[in-house]
């Protein structure tokens, strides 16, 4: 494959929806297993870090401890949610189930099975954040004004960690391999994003690295910003920079797919 | 009802990935039901249905949800595929398993479930990649009358199988494959007559045959300790070698489609 092969516009038709719709399905089947994690994952958290630890921490740029690490539980859940979905979860699927070839044998095409993919991972980040968010209400620990705002932004950064997930899927050897990238760049972004501590406490070139390089600081900027109840024109360029690399990887995602796939 | 044969490797798989559109035609052209497959694969794919040869049932979904799901991906209305579903699950006996989890079935019921899901969208062609291998003999019966039954409905199906008898028995037509290249090409009947003739003798090996037979210049292949020697009439060439080379035991059969095979790929082992 040429390297511009890889970044070539995949035919993708509305056919994806029925991959959608097949995951979907399966999810509601264990409806209330999926439906615990988004419930009880915040409430631990919060209990332990916002008013366990948060009671030696004075306030974060004026901000209670709980208040300002509640935005990020819910760009960590968003980040889980669709890359665990598009990466262990598309590999069974597409290795183990061979769900994929025996779409493939229908009038769906492979751009449109990973399209559907990458969806269904986007739908779960959704949820997850349209689950948390009442939680954290619950605690007070969230301004509801933008709040609902956070819903479709979580399906955007969902995109994202998506395509993220499914390229490693693309390229992995065996499923073991995917503890790489979770080793290496998902952790490491889980506590490096300004999520527990602001980037402001990191030496300048890693504030510019992190934000050059890691999705989760945009996501979670966005998230805490409207969860304070605020709008804010910095906003503009997080949301800017996902949408130009969530669009890159998508693409690129499918492509390497592909490559995987035919032959 | 169209066989491929061939030894591991020779290009059946291959062949049938390019036929269901999945694998790339890198010369040459082929067309499936007058479309091109590199330019009308859904449309292609809308009237195929396709038994792989390693079974791909969804299994986070029972029988019957496998087979409805399944009908979405032709975009069937969801009334008639209840009813589609109903019927297939009854033709391959798998009604009373409607609600079983798919990974709890015997290996039997999974391929028939499988051929049931490939005939969700009545299909014209029918591709089948070893449609039978590791079944047992009434599993086996099963799915050949399923097929023959199919193919009365003026079904084409195009098979690929290691089982010779089972290409024997179920094809009108088929090609012997090696290497990616046809070697052959006729009616299991018309392959057999061409390349064996109607009957093997085979006979013990020794060198006195041997000699014997390149006397008469008679068509022989040695195998092993064995002599194999083709013939159109079984019961004179017998009487004939008992006479004359002074032979002590052999035996006279038909010959088999894998006579023909073994002849074309030759005996060595595949990987």
């Amino acid at each position: 494959m040429n390297p511009v092969d890889y970044f070539s516009i995949p035919s993708v038709s509305s056919r994806s929806f029925k991959v959608w719709q097949r995951n979907k399905d399966v999810f509601i089947k264990n409806i209330k297993l999926n439906f615990l994690p988004p419930f009880i994952e915040p409430i631990l958290y919060l209990l332990a870090l916002g008013f366990g630890l948060g009671k030696f921490v004075e306030s974060i740029d004026g901000v209670p401890y709980a208040r300002f690490i509640a935005p990020a539980l819910i760009a960590v859940s968003v980040m889980y949610a669709s890359f665990f979905e598009c990466s262990y979860s598309s590999y069974v699927r597409m290795y183990y189930q061979k769900t994929f070839d025996a779409m493939i044998a229908t009038p769906l095409t492979i751009e449109d099975v990973i399209a559907g993919e990458l969806l269904w991972g986007a739908t779960r980040s959704m949820i997850n954040a349209t689950v948390m968010i009442p939680v954290i209400a619950l605690f007070g620990l969230i301004d509801l004004k933008y709040a609902v705002l956070i819903i479709p932004f979580a399906f955007m950064g969902g995109l994202l960690f998506a395509a993220i997930g499914m390229c490693f899927t693309a390229i992995t050897p065996n499923i073991m391999s995917i503890n790489y990238p979770v080793l290496l760049f998902i952790t490491p972004m889980f506590l490096f994003s300004g999520t527990f501590f602001p980037l402001s406490a990191l030496p300048v070139p890693i504030q510019y690295f992190a934000t050059a390089f890691l999705p989760l600081t945009h996501i979670v900027n966005v998230i805490r910003t409207l969860s304070y109840g605020m709008l804010s024109s910095s906003l503009i360029f997080d949301v800017a920079w996902i949408l130009f690399v969530g669009i890159a990887l998508l693409v690129l995602s499918i492509n390497l797919m592909k490559r995987r796939l035919i032959i | 009802m169209f066989g491929f044969l061939g030894p591991n490797g020779a290009g059946k798989t291959t062949t049938m990935r390019m036929i269901q559109c999945i694998s790339p035609v890198t010369g040459g052209s082929l067309e499936v039901l007058d479309m091109d497959v590199s330019t009308c694969q859904r449309e292609i794919k809308s009237h195929m249905g396709v038994v792989p040869q390693e079974n791909n049932l969804d299994e986070d979904f029972t029988v019957y949800e496998n087979l409805l799901v399944y009908s979405r991906y032709f975009d069937i209305p969801k009334d008639e595929a209840e009813k589609r579903v109903e019927e297939l699950l009854d033709f391959v006996q798998l009604l009373e398993k409607k609600d079983v989890m798919t990974e709890s079935l015997s290996g039997g019921m999974k391929r028939r479930l499988v051929l049931a899901r490939a005939l969700i969208n009545r299909p014209d062609v029918l591709i089948l990649d070893e449609p039978t291998v590791g079944l047992d003999p009434q599993a086996r019966h099963l799915i050949w009358e399923k097929l023959r039954n199919l193919k009365k409905q003026g079904v084409t199906i195009v098979l690929t199988s290691h089982y010779l008898d089972e290409v024997e028995k179920l094809c009108d037509r088929l090609v012997v494959m090696d290497n990616g290249k046809i070697l052959v090409e006729g009616s299991p009947m018309g392959v057999i007559e061409e390349f064996i003739g109607s009957d093997i003798i085979e006979a013990e090996n020794n060198p006195e045959l041997l000699e014997c037979l390149q006397q008469k210049e008679a068509k022989y292949e040695i195998i092993g300790d064995t002599v194999h020697i083709y013939a159109d009439n079984a019961r004179e060439i017998s009487e004939f070698l008992l006479m004359e080379c002074s032979l002590s035991k052999i035996s006279a059969r038909p010959a088999t489609l894998e006579d023909v095979f073994l002849k074309l790929t030759g005996r060595r082992l595949r990987e």
